[in-house]
């Protein structure tokens, strides 16, 4: 589903990413751990081009990712994408959020795009705040929404970025059961998180990233119980 | 009480000299707007020498006084091209056009304090650069810059009185007119500073009624 050769980001002199190669499978979960500067994040933002790599390829459903123009737009049509910090629209009702891009993008009917989104929050257990503003919701129910939003466009997979860092610690958990029912329904996911407990329930493989390389993968009751690598063990000494 | 009544008696004139100033900071202002607008989103449009170059008009006529612009349109330009322009519409085109640097920027800070995470949340979604613009960046930053382009307007209504040097007879230069000819210059001039006074909080409120209508998501 996603497929990635030799990818590097540099920001001036900062070597961010130093030759990443990975595929991700169609349904398959994939979450991406590692300290903080890492290049966890900087990886998935390169995905849909939300930063322009310095080398390499990526691939979506077989598709090269292009530069920029209408192809790139496609491309990103294909992968939903949640933010750290919700990045809801604020001057649109929890509705318009999600009916936007569906409506202008796809040139989806208003009835036809109200009716998915209703669909989509009654999926995330939102139904009701439908006509809310974002500044009346709670953190949690944001980034429900977000993830409502991206799914509104009916990606072929997912990009998670941190969706629960923001988040005080008694929301988060209503975050991770929307994104776990959505691993269970079969959804691509890749998901950068501190979130061990997630990562070893809901992962399919995990990959623990170092200094902008991919230090050690592999499914998480390995990872977790026993990584190979010394740097993984030291990162998860600190974490656990 | 003499006062009162030269006041009272030259109201007309002072009112018509009011409507010139309404008229002038009216039309320039509205052709600020739209012009700085353009230039605005052609500043933030990332398109490099666009945004270069519309920085070099934005520096140059915010680092030149109105004043001086004003003379040189009306007498400096004519005697380069040997024409003659009206005094009207060369001081609205003048200090429209000395507003839409002000506004330029007015509106360029207005999208750029517009957090990033919007825009990139539009994008990820599939929506074009000018789409996010437009749905997105643009009715959030336009609740930003009422205020200031207030301000603006503002500004544009008391600064108007310098078309009286290019012989335009507005508030102020009614107002010095009839004192001169009365030698009551001190009532008159009162009179004046009401009236723009009355006009601009006016503007004032009816911007805080907007502003006000706009906050329903906040």
């Amino acid at each position: 589903m996603i497929r990635i050769h030799g990818l590097e980001k540099r920001f001036g002199n900062l070597h961010v990413l130093r030759g990443i190669d990975l595929h991700v499978r169609p349904g398959e979960v994939v979450v991406v751990i590692g300290p903080s500067g890492s290049g966890k994040s900087t990886l998935l933002r390169c995905i849909n081009r939300l930063e322009e790599p310095t080398a390499g390829e990526i691939y979506v459903a077989g598709e090269k990712v292009p530069k920029g123009g209408k192809e790139l737009d496609r491309v990103r049509q294909e992968l939903g994408m949640v933010f750290q910090r919700f990045n809801l629209f604020p001057h649109m009702t929890v509705l318009q959020n999600i009916t936007l891009a569906p409506m202008k993008v796809k040139g989806m009917k208003r009835d036809e795009a109200e009716a998915l989104a209703l669909d989509l929050l009654a999926k995330v257990g939102l139904r009701e705040k439908a006509n809310a503003y974002p500044a009346h919701l709670s953190g949690g129910q944001q980034q429900r929404v977000a993830i409502a939003r991206a799914l509104a466009m009916q990606p072929k997979a997912m990009l998670f970025d941190e969706p629960t860092s923001a988040l005080d610690p008694e929301l988060v958990g209503e975050v991770l059961g929307v994104m776990k029912q959505l691993a269970q329904e079969g959804m691509t996911m890749m998901v950068v998180t501190h979130e061990m407990g997630f990562a070893r329930e809901v992962a399919h493989r995990v990959i623990f990233m170092d200094e902008g390389r991919i230090i050690e993968e592999g499914p998480p009751e390995q990872i977790f119980r026993e990584p190979r690598e010394e740097r993984t063990r030291a990162f998860l000494r600190k974490v656990l | 009480m003499k006062d009162l009544q030269l006041v009272w008696e030259s109201l007309p004139l002072l009112l018509k000299g009011a409507l010139m100033t309404l008229k002038i900071a009216g039309l320039s202002g509205g052709m600020g707007i739209l012009l700085g607008t353009l230039i605005g989103l052609g500043r933030t449009s990332g398109i490099r020498w666009l945004s270069a170059l519309l920085g070099v008009y934005v520096e140059v006529i915010r680092g030149t006084p109105l004043y001086t612009q004003l003379l040189l349109v009306v007498f400096g330009l004519p005697q380069l091209l040997g024409v003659s322009f009206d005094e009207f519409p060369a001081a609205v085109i003048t200090i429209g056009i000395n507003s839409s640097a002000y506004v330029a920027e007015i509106i360029r800070g207005g999208i750029q304090s517009i957090d990033k995470g919007q825009m990139e949340a539009a994008r990820s979604l599939g929506m074009s650069r000018g789409m996010a613009m437009r749905y997105v960046i643009l009715p959030q930053a336009f609740k930003r810059v009422i205020p200031p382009l207030v301000n603006e307007l503002v500004a544009l209504i008391k600064e108007s009185s310098l078309v009286s040097a290019i012989a335009l007879v507005e508030l102020t230069r009614t107002a010095q007119l009839i004192g001169s000819r009365t030698f009551r210059s001190f009532p008159l001039y009162i009179a004046a500073a009401l009236i723009y006074l009355i006009m601009t909080l006016t503007l004032s409120r009816l911007a805080g009624v907007l502003e006000r209508r706009l906050q329903a998501s906040d």
